[in-house]
């Protein structure tokens, strides 16, 4: 299998969905003639021409609601925000307009918009920058929500979310841009909705998804060799649709669960997983369900104590050992 | 009937001036065979007597929520509506109901949805601020002050996108031009020419604030700074309202030129039905506005100077108009509610669509 990095994946995603269907167009800030601000869109204007990808200037409200006014004509926008963080300034847009239109028009009007970008920290940014949205976004029914954690994902769940009928919100990570894996070759779509075991165990289920599923990752491995610990790690892929039966399963299976994320506690999407595992696999559980997430704070500068306040490796190894060992 | 003092059809009531302007000449309206111009008086007067009956239902408490008349405005939507060509679309706020009747919708399931029934235009589920009607390229109605410009911005787009030569109609009122958006789809019109007329229906009061006290300088010429063409009509005149349009909507369709257009109007009723309405305003006022510019007492004696129509058949058309809304609030009343099971429905194209989904996993939470 060929090795492209996630950003490639993304990049190969459009592409694909462009040529396959003249109804798409990528629209956000600096996405044709500077090439993306990650140099997501690298190479696009050139291929398909400024019909097709299309500059704005920075005015989320208007383009965003400009894109769903297109999409319920049938235009197909993929919309960029350079960051999820200025979703703030589009909110009423997304979550009022692609949120509820289907619903307030009694079914009658389709949304179908992809807006994506990266909702990630640790990139030293601080706090107005560096938002995961994610939560909130899927507390709005009516929009689904997409977090990828590989290139293969990425790539797959992004023609997927392109070819949905309903709005999708697709949240990258800037610290993942540059990581490589393998793609399939060919069409490859992943469906919504869908979780993927990225690691089999026996003794402990990290949910996780995103950068998270990586730091767990590395985690796991020091888990088994140090401790002896056989950790079953849980990509969620997709917030929204939710594939819980996958979850579920893992914790039938090891009688344990760890939920490892890039959010702040309160009212987190941890928050709702922790209520549907006891909910429905409480005869499973051997202890109380864990959960590690960003410290409560807002996003703080300093590029060393960042790290301490995500999610990373050493505090993934921490809370794992502590979840197994049934202590707080 | 307790609004049938100011009734815009007793001819022996009627002071408001017969339209003579240069309006009455322009192609557009020079244009109206007899029986259009009788069913242009017809539609404002529906939309008249259909807000009168859903404003008793409001009180008899078959309502709920908040219900925005647009009673003293119907020249606007209809003027602007019956310019509309195949590829035209409509987008508006929550004072909605005129353009839903202007558009071609049926009184029944518009009372209806006033009522929260399964038989109304959006199920029972949008009410009165949320009409929509895709097939009549109708996009609603939509509650948030100036959140539905950047949608019209997008509709426009979406016509020059797939190369139809149409022009996208974004209603706001007056109380809107502050807001963000609206400034925000202004730049994208005007950045890249988009086919779409931003109209301003100007009824003097966000709410219970005055224009005065809300907005600073002229409200169409905010287009000069963004380099797009501006006009101010006569709301009162349904005449005016069409030849001043038609101008607009030409150069939109044929040149993709985006505007701005004030269409000057007034409102006779309280921002909602919830607004006493006794704080910002004088009774004298509206009752000027009433006595002298009614939109449907000035187009009907208009038309009656012109011999298009009678007394009689005045009478006639409004009985029918009476009469329409009345079967329609007997629609809605013996219609059934949704049941909680339809709470659930119209909410992902896929969850509707079962046998289309593609995705996995839970779309619903309890």
């Amino acid at each position: 299998m060929p090795i492209f990095t996630y950003r490639e994946a993304i990049r190969h995603a459009l592409a694909e969905e462009l040529t396959r269907d003249p109804n798409v167009v990528v629209m956000g800030e600096e996405v044709a003639q500077f090439n993306g601000a990650y140099k997501v869109t690298e190479g696009l204007l050139e291929k398909f021409g400024p019909q097709r990808i299309v500059d704005t200037p920075i005015s989320e409200a208007g383009f965003i609601g400009m894109g769903l006014g297109a999409s319920m004509l049938g235009v197909r926008p993929v919309m960029e925000l350079m960051f999820w963080s200025f979703y703030s300034v589009a909110f009423d847009q997304i979550l009022n307009n692609a949120a509820n239109v289907r619903y307030m028009s009694g079914g009658q009007i389709n949304c179908p918009i992809v807006i994506r970008g990266p909702a990630n920290g640790g990139t030293n940014v601080g706090a107005t920058h560096s938002h995961t949205t994610e939560n909130v976004l899927a507390h709005h029914p009516g929009v689904k929500v997409v977090v990828p954690s590989t290139p293969a994902d990425a790539k797959g769940l992004l023609k997927s979310a392109i070819r949905d009928n309903d709005p999708v919100m697709f949240l990258e990570n800037t610290m993942l841009y540059g990581l490589e894996g393998e793609v399939p070759e060919g069409e490859h779509l992943v469906p919504l909705g869908l979780a993927d075991v990225k690691r089999e165990g026996t003794d402990l289920t990290i949910v996780t998804y995103g950068r998270c599923v990586h730091h767990s990752l590395a985690a796991a491995s020091i888990l088994e060799k140090e401790h002896g610990i056989s950790v079953e790690i849980v990509d969620l892929r997709s917030i929204r649709p939710l594939d819980i039966d996958t979850v579920l399963a893992s914790v039938a299976k090891t009688n344990r669960v760890l939920i490892v994320e890039e959010q702040k506690p309160f009212a987190s999407v941890g928050s709702q997983l922790a209520y549907m595992i006891q909910r429905e696999a409480f005869d499973e559980l051997d202890g109380p369900i864990h959960r590690l997430c960003t410290v409560d704070a807002p996003a703080i500068y300093s590029p060393p104590v960042e790290t301490e306040q995500l999610p990373n490796p050493r505090r993934v190894l921490e809370a794992a050992l502590r979840a197994v060992a049934g202590s707080e | 009937m307790s609004n049938t003092a100011a009734s815009a059809v007793e001819p022996k009531r009627a002071s408001a001036p017969a339209a003579r302007g240069p309006a009455t000449s322009a192609p557009v309206n020079a244009a109206l065979s007899r029986d259009a111009k009788i069913a242009l008086f017809r539609t404002m007067l529906r939309i008249r007597r259909f807000e009168e009956r859903s404003l008793r239902a409001y009180q008899a408490k078959k309502i709920g929520g908040f219900l925005h008349l647009y009673i003293g405005q119907e020249a606007v939507a209809v003027g602007c509506c019956s310019l509309m060509g195949k590829h035209d679309h409509v987008i508006t706020a929550y004072r909605d109901h005129g353009h839903a009747i202007a558009v071609g919708m049926e009184l029944n399931p518009l009372m209806a949805e006033l009522y929260g029934k399964s038989t109304g235009c959006s199920k029972g589920k949008g009410g009165s601020m949320h009409y929509f009607a895709p097939d009549k390229n109708y996009w609603g109605g939509h509650g948030i002050v100036g959140g539905q410009i950047p949608l019209g911005a997008g509709l426009a787009y979406g016509l020059k996108y797939k190369g139809l030569k149409g022009a996208a109609m974004a209603f706001m009122g007056d109380g809107a031009v502050n807001q963000g958006a609206v400034h925000e789809a202004y730049n994208l019109a005007a950045l890249w020419s988009l086919p779409v007329i931003f109209v301003i229906e100007n009824n003097g009061y966000s709410m219970g604030t005055s224009q005065a006290r809300s907005s600073a300088g002229e409200l169409a010429k905010r287009a000069e700074g963004y380099g797009m063409e501006h006009g101010v009509i006569d709301g009162h005149d349904l005449y005016e309202v069409r030849a001043g349009m038609d101008k607009f909507l030409r150069a939109a369709r044929e040149e993709s030129k985006p505007a701005v257009v004030e269409i000057r109007t007034y409102r006779y009723r309280g921002h909602s039905v919830a607004d006493p309405d006794n704080t910002y305003r004088s009774k004298v006022e509206i009752e000027e506005y009433r006595r002298t510019k009614d939109p449907i007492q000035v187009f009907q004696n208009t038309l009656l100077v012109e011999g298009v129509l009678t007394d009689a058949l005045i009478e006639q058309i409004d009985a029918e108009a009476r009469a329409e809304a009345e079967t329609a609030a007997e629609f809605a009343e013996v219609s059934p509610y949704p049941t909680p099971e339809d709470i659930q429905s119209d909410v992902y194209w896929e969850a509707d669509n079962p046998s289309q989904r593609k995705s996995h996993g839970r779309l619903f939470f309890d």
